[in-house]
Parts: C-alpha cells; structure tokens; sequence
C-alpha cells in the first residue's frame, strides 16, 4: 500500500513525497510526545489512597513555561513546514516550466477526452488526435495542459503524479507535468460529479519516444485508428472497450 | 417548590407532578414547552434519533465498499445513485442534525442557564420556536428520503453546477429538499445562539465575572458567535443556489455569467469555522470533567480562553484550504497555507494545557473521565493529521482521498461522539436523578473507542495509497482494486458494525438507568459549578433560592480546606478566611 510513496512517476512526485515525510517526521513527534505525556500522567497520578491532588493555578511564570516553550516550538515547526510547502506549491502549481507539448483536456458527465497534436506538433490542426479514455503521453516531456469541463466541476487527478486539478465549466485551467517512468496509469475523477462519478476513470499512458511516435502513426491513420481512439461525442458507456 | 414538576420526572416514569404548583397539559409540557431543560431534552433525543439515522447510512454505504455490488442486509442493493444519496445524508445529517444540535443546542440550553445560576435563557419563547424550528428542518431533510429520485446525491458540500441543476445530479426535489433543510437549520441555531451569547453575558450570578464563568459556557457562547458571525454569507449562497434550482437564475452557471466557485467561498467561509462550532463545546466539556475526576484547577484558565479567541479569529481567515486545487489563483493558497498552519499553535497550546491539568491530580478513572480522556487522546491523531492537509504542497496529494476523511472523523467524532457521551455520562444525574450503570459504561466505552479506531485508521492507510472519496465501487481503478486495499476497507466496515453494535449497551444503560439507576444525590461528583447545588433532576425554575458566586469555577484541592472541593456559590467562612 505504501509502497506508493516510492513509485512517484512525475519529476515533482518526489518533492511532494518529500514534503509529506517532512510533515510526517514533525507531526509525528508532537503526536509521541503529546501521547506519552497524557498516558504517562494518567498513570502516574491515578487515584490512590492517601495521596491527594497538588494545588496548581497554572498561570505563575515557571508553570507557563510548559506552555510558552511548546508554543515557540509549535511555531518554529510550522514554519519549517510552511517554507517546503509553499516551495513545493509555487514549483507544481504557480510556475510553469517552458512546454514541450501541449494537451487539452475535457471533462464531461462521466468520461474523459484528450485532444492533442499529430504528427504536425501544433495544436488545433487537422490533424490533431483526440481520444477518449485514454491519454498517451511521451516520458521525459513537459506537457502543460488545458483543463475543461463541459458540465459541472470534475478533478483531473493522476495519483502516480502526484498531479490534482479541478476542472471548473467556463474556465480553462492550465497546469503542467513531466512524466518520467513509461507505464500505465489511472486517472480518476476526485470531485462528485453525479451517480457516475464512480465510473469516471481513464488512462494515461506514458511512452518512450519510439513508442510515441508509433502511436501517433496508428492514431493518425483512420483506417488503424479504429481500436486505438473514438471521437470526441463518444458517450462514456463505451469506455470499457478502448480501456486496455 | 418542594416537588419539581420537570419533563425528567415523567421519563423516569414517577408522575409524580400533581403536587407541582402548576400543572401542565402534556402538550404544553413536551412540545410546547419554554423550560430550557425541557427544550435541551427535545434537542438531544432528537439529535440522538438522528445519529442513528445517520449511522445506519454509513453502516450500508460501508457495506457497499466491502462488498460491491452485493445486497446490504437490512437496506438491499446500492446503486451509484443510492451510494451518493447515503454518503451526502450521512455527512448533513452527522453534522447538522447531530453534532450541532447535541453539543451545542442541547447542553448549551441544559447547562448554561445551571451553570451560569439563571432560573431559564432570557427568551424562552424564541428558544422554544429555535427548537421548532429545527424540528421542522430535520421533517423536511427526513422527506427528502421519499421524494421522486430520493435524496440528495450531490455531496454534503453541495458544489453547483451539479447541486443547481436536476439534469446533472438526478435528484432536483431532493436537492431543493437539502437546500431548505439546510436554511431552517440556520435559523434553528440563529435563534438559540442568540439565547446562548444574551443570557450568558446578562443572566449570570450576582458575583460571577467573565473569569468565573465555566469554560463549557465560555466554549458554547464563543461557538454561537462564530456560527452567526459565519452563516451569514452561506444563507446568502443557499439563496442564490434554492433560485438557481427553481427560478432558472444563474449566479452560478458559468455559461450565464455565474461562477461556480462563488458557492465554494461562501460555504467554507461557513464550513471552517463550523467545524469550531462543533469542537469548542467538545473541549469545554472535557475541561469541566477532567478538572472535576482530577480533584484538580485547570492549568491555566486564561490561557484556554485566550487561545480559542485566537483559534475562533483565526478560523475565519483558513477557509481557502478547502480549495487549494479547486482553481482558485495559486498564490491564494500560500496565504491560505500560512493561516492554516498557524491554527495549529492555539490549538496544540490549549490541548497541552488539558494534559497539564492531569499533573499532580489523583485521577479517578470513571465513565465520563474515560470519555472525556479519549477525546484527548483521540483529537491528537485528528488534528495532527490535520497538517497534512493545511500544507498546500502535500495535499495535492492527499485533497478529496480517504486520508482527508479519516482526518475529520478524527476530530468530528471525538468533538461529537465523544464529547456527546462525556457530557451525558457526567450529567445524566442532574438531568434524569438516577446515576448510570459504570459497569455498561464502560464496556459501552471500550466498545466504541476501539471500533472507532479500528474504523478510520485503514482509511488514513487507504487514503495515503490513494484511494479517492465518494467512489461506489474501485472496479474500474486498477491500481486502487488491489486486494490489500480491498481488506481494509473490509476492516473499516467491521470497525463501524462493531461500533454501532456496542451502541446497544448505551441504549440499555440510558433507558435502564432512568428506572433503576442508583438515584442521584445533589452533587455526586463532588464538583463546585452551580448545576450540582440544585437537586436532581434539576427542578422547574433551576434554583429555589438564587446562588451567589464567590470564586472561579476550578478550585479543586485548594490547600487548607478540608474537602478537595469548594463550590463557587459557597461563602468563604471567618475562619477559612483567617487560614488562608
């Protein structure tokens, strides 16, 4: 199950894996130390005959102090913590690094299409291939892309990327990523969008050059294009059946 | 009044108000009643009726995860449109319906007029339309069930387009159903805050100044604030939503000029500072039972009272943390990201301050310290887990993913589960005159705490690997239908059989105790707050003879007295005055 923390397949899957152990480290001392504290003064102060309570207000200086120095630590903590989050936001979600390719993406009740370049590289072209259910992409490229929905809000979210957007109707959200193991990968919709939100997946498929650039040859071909992507006013009961 | 004529009475089944200097119809005496006590009563059996309403949705859409697509015993099959109908009812329900009015209406309306040494609130007839109000609100949600369609299907959040329009969620009248339920709620609490916030600041005791005050009254006072201080807006929006639905407008139709991310600003400049709303009342609780089992003054009064201002304030200014993916401008969220984090240095303040309080006392493990102990322990795990989530950075990852539900189950269900049966096991006495079985208690404890865990903690595991929320079925997510995923969430659904399970020994424990528990002295937890000098049940009218209060409400063990108590309406005598 954790496992996942050590197959990001994006270049920013590693900074965000990076930050969550950070945040791990720290939060997880603070839980052990306010843990063992509560159960150890359980222990040590249970009721026992002969003994009774202290007389403790609590609000003289050398009894604040076990409050005060927690609380610059809290703070100095959160700043330690603050700083690589935001760093890590402003890097994947703020800034976008020059593109390489460029990819639209629509969201609908409940499938997911793609429109990208052909064989030409530019987009909005005769040529440009668009598929649905399935999104093919080339490793070590930077795509940004262009995030649409045609109904109400969906989530574009590639868990092995570490990559999340919602998609919001009338607006066109652009993002970026950079994929860097071939594989095969799920997309899911993480936003409620209707009883079919359940069946909203798709693929991303992450090629090597070669492997790319032979797909864009099949794709690009009508009659071999067939089995490989269906036109965009495709409904998404059929996804099951481009789905690999 | 020798004999006190209270609705407690009759539930313990004596009938014995014919000598009561006015005698009531049952009408008047139930349902149409402006007792405060009476009125709590009405919250808490109707919050407690719909916690098990909103127990039983989670029980079938659990059973939906652990085993897809078989029948559920007791509901039947789930569809993908029935699975989003349980999940957005269970969260309004557990919210709405159960955490506010338990924790807030019902032992705001029984404690703070007791505590605070007031006969009733300042406007009992608004009180008893707030609860009509919210009766009439929890009708209307309870409808929607029946209604074409059924329920709404569109998340307790509620985000348009899909909640605006019928042809996108496919429960239009449910939707509307939700929508107004939501909006006579608000008013509901509106009308009882206002009680809460009037009578706490004129009502009190002569002598008993704002530091006097107990911290579950400051706590229940400070959470009505910061619920009309935020709902403001969210009425607003749930107008602008109820047009959208049934007057064709488009405040939130982006192809007419709307935006839909409107409707997100509005709900969570509401929805974040609801969650204090639950937790403050929760936390003022555990502070006047952990003083009370520890025979000890709380570490630090001021302190905790200073650091929820500070939390309340702060709580208004985080609520883009909610949105950090939702497309809203990025640079918001690094602001966003600093005031969330920032909660956190009140927040670990006050809860070391309740660990604190425990040094040097002499601890008695009773039912309601147990209680009020795992709230503790527990609201550790929910709100350190709560950092993940605030750092914009990391919760890329982790928005809309079971981990995000395991966090707030983490605090919702000490803050209200929790909290609720703390607060009931504590004041059970006062409020009924009988005394719980310790023995129920504490199995009815262990019970649920351990299935509570054994519940939510597969779902941070599920979450971190990635599992995402309101999903009916991971058929068609390759890497989430794996069978290691697939047994937690089996474990989780045992976890929350068990707990409802367990469930059964409270229903017998309160019901039994109200015939055959031990009856109840005035004070039999030897506390010092006002609520434990009257008799119990507490009588119509409170107090035959109005308290006046000397001291705070924490002088436990003060040295040189001869009980480890000291009650705040107890005069100081000469010679007590000469010791010290």
């Amino acid at each position: 199950m954790l496992e996942r923390f050590s197959t990001g397949a994006s270049t920013y899957a590693g900074s965000i894996d990076h930050l969550i152990f950070l945040v791990a480290a720290l939060v997880g001392f603070w839980l052990i130390v306010a843990e063992v504290s509560l159960f150890w003064l359980m222990y040590r102060y249970r009721h026992r005959e002969g003994h009774s309570s202290q007389y403790v207000t609590g609000e003289e200086k050398h009894l604040t102090r076990w409050v005060t120095i927690p609380h610059f630590m809290v703070i100095f903590c959160d700043i330690v913590i603050i700083v690589p989050a935001i760093l890590v936001w402003v890097n994947v979600k703020q800034t976008m690094p020059p593109a390489e390719q460029t990819v639209r993406i629509f969201s609908q009740q409940w499938a997911w299409s793609f429109q990208q370049p052909g064989a030409d590289g530019i987009l909005d072209t005769a040529d440009d291939i668009r598929t649905v259910g399935e999104l093919h992409v080339k490793v070590n490229t930077t795509y940004h892309f262009e995030l649409m929905s045609r109904d109400v809000l969906h989530s574009f979210s590639v868990p092995m990327f570490r990559l999340k957007q919602d998609a919001v109707p009338g607006r066109t959200i652009t993002g970026w990523f950079q994929a860097t193991r071939p594989g095969n990968y799920d997309i899911q919709c993480t936003q409620m969008c209707g009883i079919g939100h359940g069946l909203m997946a798709a693929r991303i498929i992450v090629e090597t050059p070669e492997q790319h650039s032979a797909w864009i040859r099949r794709a690009s071909n009508p009659a071999l294009a067939a089995g490989v992507s269906l036109p965009a006013d495709t409904d998404g009961s059929k996804l099951a059946e481009v789905r690999p | 009044m020798t004999t006190p004529a209270t609705g407690a009475q009759a539930h313990l089944g004596s009938h014995g108000d014919e000598h009561a200097h006015h005698r009531q119809s049952f009408f008047h005496k139930y349902l149409w009643s402006t007792d405060h006590k009476m009125i709590a009563m009405q919250y808490l059996f109707t919050g407690a009726a719909m916690a098990l309403i909103g127990g039983y949705l989670a029980y079938v859409f659990r059973m939906q995860l652990a085993f897809p697509g078989q029948n559920v015993p007791g509901y039947g099959l789930v569809t993908p449109g029935k699975y989003n109908s349980l999940v957005t009812m269970h969260g309004t329900i557990m919210i709405f319906w159960v955490a506010m009015p338990v924790l807030v209406a019902a032992f705001g309306n029984f404690l703070i007029p007791l505590m605070i040494g007031c006969d009733d609130m300042v406007f009992p007839r608004i009180n008893r339309l707030s609860y009509q109000v919210f009766l009439l609100s929890a009708m209307v949600l309870l409808a929607s069930f029946f209604v074409h369609n059924g329920a709404f299907g569109g998340a307790w959040t509620s985000y348009p387009p899909l909640s605006a329009r019928g042809a996108y969620n496919l429960t239009p009248l449910g939707a509307s159903l939700w929508l107004l339920a939501v909006a006579l709620e608000f008013v509901a609490f509106l009308l009882g805050g206002i009680n809460f916030v009037v009578t706490t600041m004129n009502g009190r005791a002569p002598g008993m100044r704002m530091w006097d005050i107990p911290l579950v009254v400051w706590m229940i006072v400070l959470a009505s604030v910061l619920f009309m201080a935020s709902v403001g807006p969210l009425i607003a929006g749930a107008v602008m939503l109820f047009f959208d639905q049934r007057l064709g407008t488009a405040f939130y139709d982006p192809g007419r000029g709307g935006d839909p991310l409107l409707w997100q600003h509005l709900f969570w400049f509401f929805g974040h500072p609801e969650v204090y709303v639950v937790l403050l009342p929760a936390l003022g609780i555990v502070a006047e039972i952990i003083t009370v089992f520890a025979r000890k003054k709380l570490f630090g009064y001021r302190t905790v009272l200073y650091t929820t201002w500070a939390t309340g304030i702060l709580s208004f200014v985080v609520w883009a943390h909610h949105q950090f993916i939702a497309g809203i401008d990025p640079r918001m969220a690094n602001v966003f990201t600093i005031t969330t984090l920032l909660i956190s240095v009140p927040i670990t303040e006050m809860i070391f301050v309740y660990i604190a309080t425990l040094y040097g006392g002499s601890i008695r493990f009773t039912t309601p310290m147990l209680w009020a102990l795992s709230f503790i322990a527990e609201f550790l795990i929910g709100g350190v887990t709560g950092i993940f989530l605030g750092a914009s950075g990391a919760d890329i990852y982790f928005h809309d993913t079971y981990f995000v539900v395991a966090h707030f189950h983490y605090t919702f269900f000490p803050s209200a589960i929790i909290g609720m049966f703390a607060a009931l096991a504590f004041w059970y006495p006062k409020m009924f005159g009988r005394m719980m079985n310790e023995t129920l208690g504490k199995i009815h404890f262990w019970g649920t705490v351990v299935a509570f865990n054994v519940t939510f903690i597969p779902l941070f595991i599920t979450g971190a690997a990635g599992d995402q929320r309101r999903i009916y079925s991971y058929a068609l997510f390759p890497e989430q239908d794996k069978p290691g995923l697939q047994h937690l969430r089996e474990l989780s659904t045992i976890g929350v059989i068990v707990l409802l399970a367990f469930q059964v020994f409270f229903l017998i424990n309160f019901f039994w105790s109200l015939r055959h528990g031990k009856v109840a002295p005035e004070n039999p937890w030897l506390s010092n707050t006002l609520e434990w000098t009257v008799p119990s049940p507490a009588p119509h009218g409170n107090f035959a003879e109005m308290p006046t209060v000397y001291r705070g409400p924490y002088e436990y063990s003060a040295p040189g007295r001869e009980t480890d108590y000291w009650p705040q309406n107890q005069p100081i005598s000469p010679l007590e005055e000469a010791a010290l």
